[in-house]
Formats: C-alpha cells, sequence, structure tokens
C-alpha cells in the first residue's frame, strides 16, 4: 500500500489526478448547490416558529459544518507531511487553508445575519459563535505562517504544527452547545437517532451540505494544482507547461 | 412552491433583507474565491516563464565575458 500511495505523491502523478478529477468534482457541486438551494429557497415549508428567517440555515449550517471538516482535512494533510515528510501533503494543506478561511468567514456571517432577526442581536460571546471565530483566526494564522517563509519546506512544517494544535478547537465547537448554555440552537442533524427536523427541510439541507462539501474539494483540486506546479518550477515538465502558457 | 408571487418571494415573509444577505455574500464570497484559484495556475506559469527567461539571459551574458 505504502508504495502505491508513494507513486502519488509524485507531483507530476498528483497534478494528473487532481486534474482528472477535478470536472467531477465541479459538476456535483453545481448541481447539488444548485438543488439544495432552489428546493430550500423555493420548496421547503416555512417554518411556524422562524417564518421565512430559517432558509439562511441552507446555507448557514453547510458552511459551518464544512470549515469544521475542511480543517480535519488540513490537519490531516499537514499531519502526514510532517510525519512522513511528504511534501504533496503540506501543499494540499496549503490549498486547503483560504478554502477553509473563506468558508468560516460565511458561517460567521450567515450566523449573524440569522441572529439578527431571531435573538435580536448580530453577534454573542457565547462558546459557539466565539470558538467558530477562533477557527476563523486560525485558518488565518495558518495562511500567514505558510506565506511569511521563503523556504516552503519550513513554512510547511510551522504552519503545519500550528493547523495541528489547532485541531484541539473543532470538538469545542462541535460540542460547545452541549456543554455550555448558548444562544445558539443545539443541533438538529443527528446521526445515530431521528433528525430534529421534517425531511423536505432536511434533505434539501443534507444535499447542500454533500454540495459545499464537493465544492470544497473542486477549489482545493484548483489551488492544489497551482501549489504543485508553484514549489517544482525547476521540473522540466512544469518549465514545459510554463512555455507553453506563455506563448498564449 | 411556496410563494404566490416573485415579489413575496423577495419579501421572504418579512425576512427578506437578513435571508438575501446571506446568500448574496456567501455567493459573492465562493464567486471571488473561485475566480483567484482558477486564476492563480496562469500566474505561476507566467512567473515560472519570466525566471527562465532570466535565467537564460544570465547564461547568455557569462558566455560572452569567459
Amino acid at each position: 500500500m505504502w508504495k502505491w500511495l508513494h507513486s502519488y505523491a509524485d507531483p507530476e502523478r498528483a497534478y494528473k489526478l487532481s486534474g482528472t478529477l477535478l470536472p467531477w468534482f465541479s459538476a456535483l457541486a453545481i448541481l447539488l448547490i444548485g438543488t439544495g438551494s432552489i428546493w430550500g429557497l423555493l420548496f421547503a415549508p416555512t417554518d411556524y416558529q422562524q417564518g421565512d428567517s430559517y432558509r439562511i440555515i441552507f446555507i448557514h449550517v453547510p458552511a459551518a459544518s464544512m470549515s469544521m471538516a475542511a480543517y480535519m482535512g488540513m490537519a490531516v494533510a499537514s499531519f502526514i507531511g510532517l510525519v512522513w515528510q511528504i511534501k504533496s501533503a503540506d501543499w494540499a494543506a496549503a490549498a486547503i487553508a483560504p478554502i477553509g478561511a473563506v468558508i468560516t468567514f460565511i458561517a460567521l456571517l450567515t450566523g449573524a445575519a440569522w441572529g439578527k432577526p431571531m435573538w435580536g442581536t448580530w453577534w454573542v460571546w457565547d462558546a459557539r459563535l466565539t470558538s467558530e471565530l477562533v477557527l476563523l483566526f486560525l485558518y488565518l494564522g495558518v495562511i500567514s505562517l505558510y506565506a511569511s517563509f521563503e523556504d516552503k519546506v519550513l513554512a510547511a512544517r510551522a504552519a503545519g504544527i500550528l493547523a495541528i494544535v489547532g485541531v484541539i478547537n473543532i470538538p469545542i465547537i462541535k460540542y460547545s452547545v452541549d456543554w455550555w448554555s448558548s444562544l445558539h440552537q443545539p443541533s438538529t442533524i443527528k446521526i445515530t437517532e431521528k433528525s430534529t427536523m421534517s425531511t423536505d427541510m432536511l434533505y434539501p439541507l443534507l444535499i447542500n451540505i454533500f454540495g459545499f462539501g464537493m465544492m470544497i474539494g473542486a477549489i482545493t483540486l484548483v489551488r492544489y494544482r497551482a501549489e504543485i506546479l508553484a514549489r517544482n518550477g525547476m521540473r522540466p515538465w512544469v518549465r514545459e507547461l510554463a512555455t507553453a502558457e506563455e506563448a498564449k | 412552491m411556496q410563494f404566490e408571487s416573485f415579489a413575496e418571494f423577495i419579501n421572504m415573509g418579512g425576512y427578506g433583507f437578513y435571508v438575501w444577505l446571506s446568500y448574496g455574500v456567501t455567493f459573492g464570497c465562493l464567486a471571488t474565491l473561485i475566480t483567484l484559484s482558477v486564476r492563480k495556475k496562469r500566474k505561476v506559469l507566467i512567473e515560472i516563464a519570466k525566471k527562465m527567461t532570466r535565467e537564460q539571459r544570465l547564461k547568455e551574458n557569462r558566455g560572452t565575458k569567459s
């Protein structure tokens, strides 16, 4: 298995494989997010307590849950990069970080826009909101650490350690609504028991969660490819691509 | 369909501002991120090409001196 895995750590193969996967991820993302959003905005029933304001859920929950999933993805990639010295994994982590930051920002902003009409305030310093804000700062920390070293092997090590240490924040976000009292409602989607949500609201939500996952995958692939090229500027196959691009 | 008319759809039961703010900012942020990410590849390749030209020039200059 290691031999098989290592062949994908070869930059050229990783570049080509991610190019093959990209159209599938993109198509699925567009299809899922399109379906989920139209369903959620137009066809899902109005909530009996929150009226139509609850329709923000169809982007808020996917963004929030995927902001954590993307962080785990980044941390795992950093861990592989640190322990087994696989540079391709470091580049993947570097590719995910800016996407995670944007998704976290979206989760915070849509949360604020939902909090204002429902709670009467854009922001409260409670555990859920504060820990999600810390997640945004962790992403920004990883991005700036990676950007601040000319030597990218060193940069990836520094950023990787921060990413791995920051994993402690993920269970805090996840369980904050159970551990501390909060304005934020506890989760309505449950994996082990029946979800406390009617199915005609739940399906578009689940579709959008998967859609956001696919979209993050697609953008990661795009950024990963650019990162591979940037880190392998000395290799002949990259130089060939560069010559071809300049001629355009 | 939950809404009787287009105006009602925009109004979102009085929560139109908050709902469309959320969807608008989300769409705007994602569009910017995707555009920048897609453009990054060309930027990187052009930079590498420039570096190659510089190296080539350096090599030629060295050649004439010796």
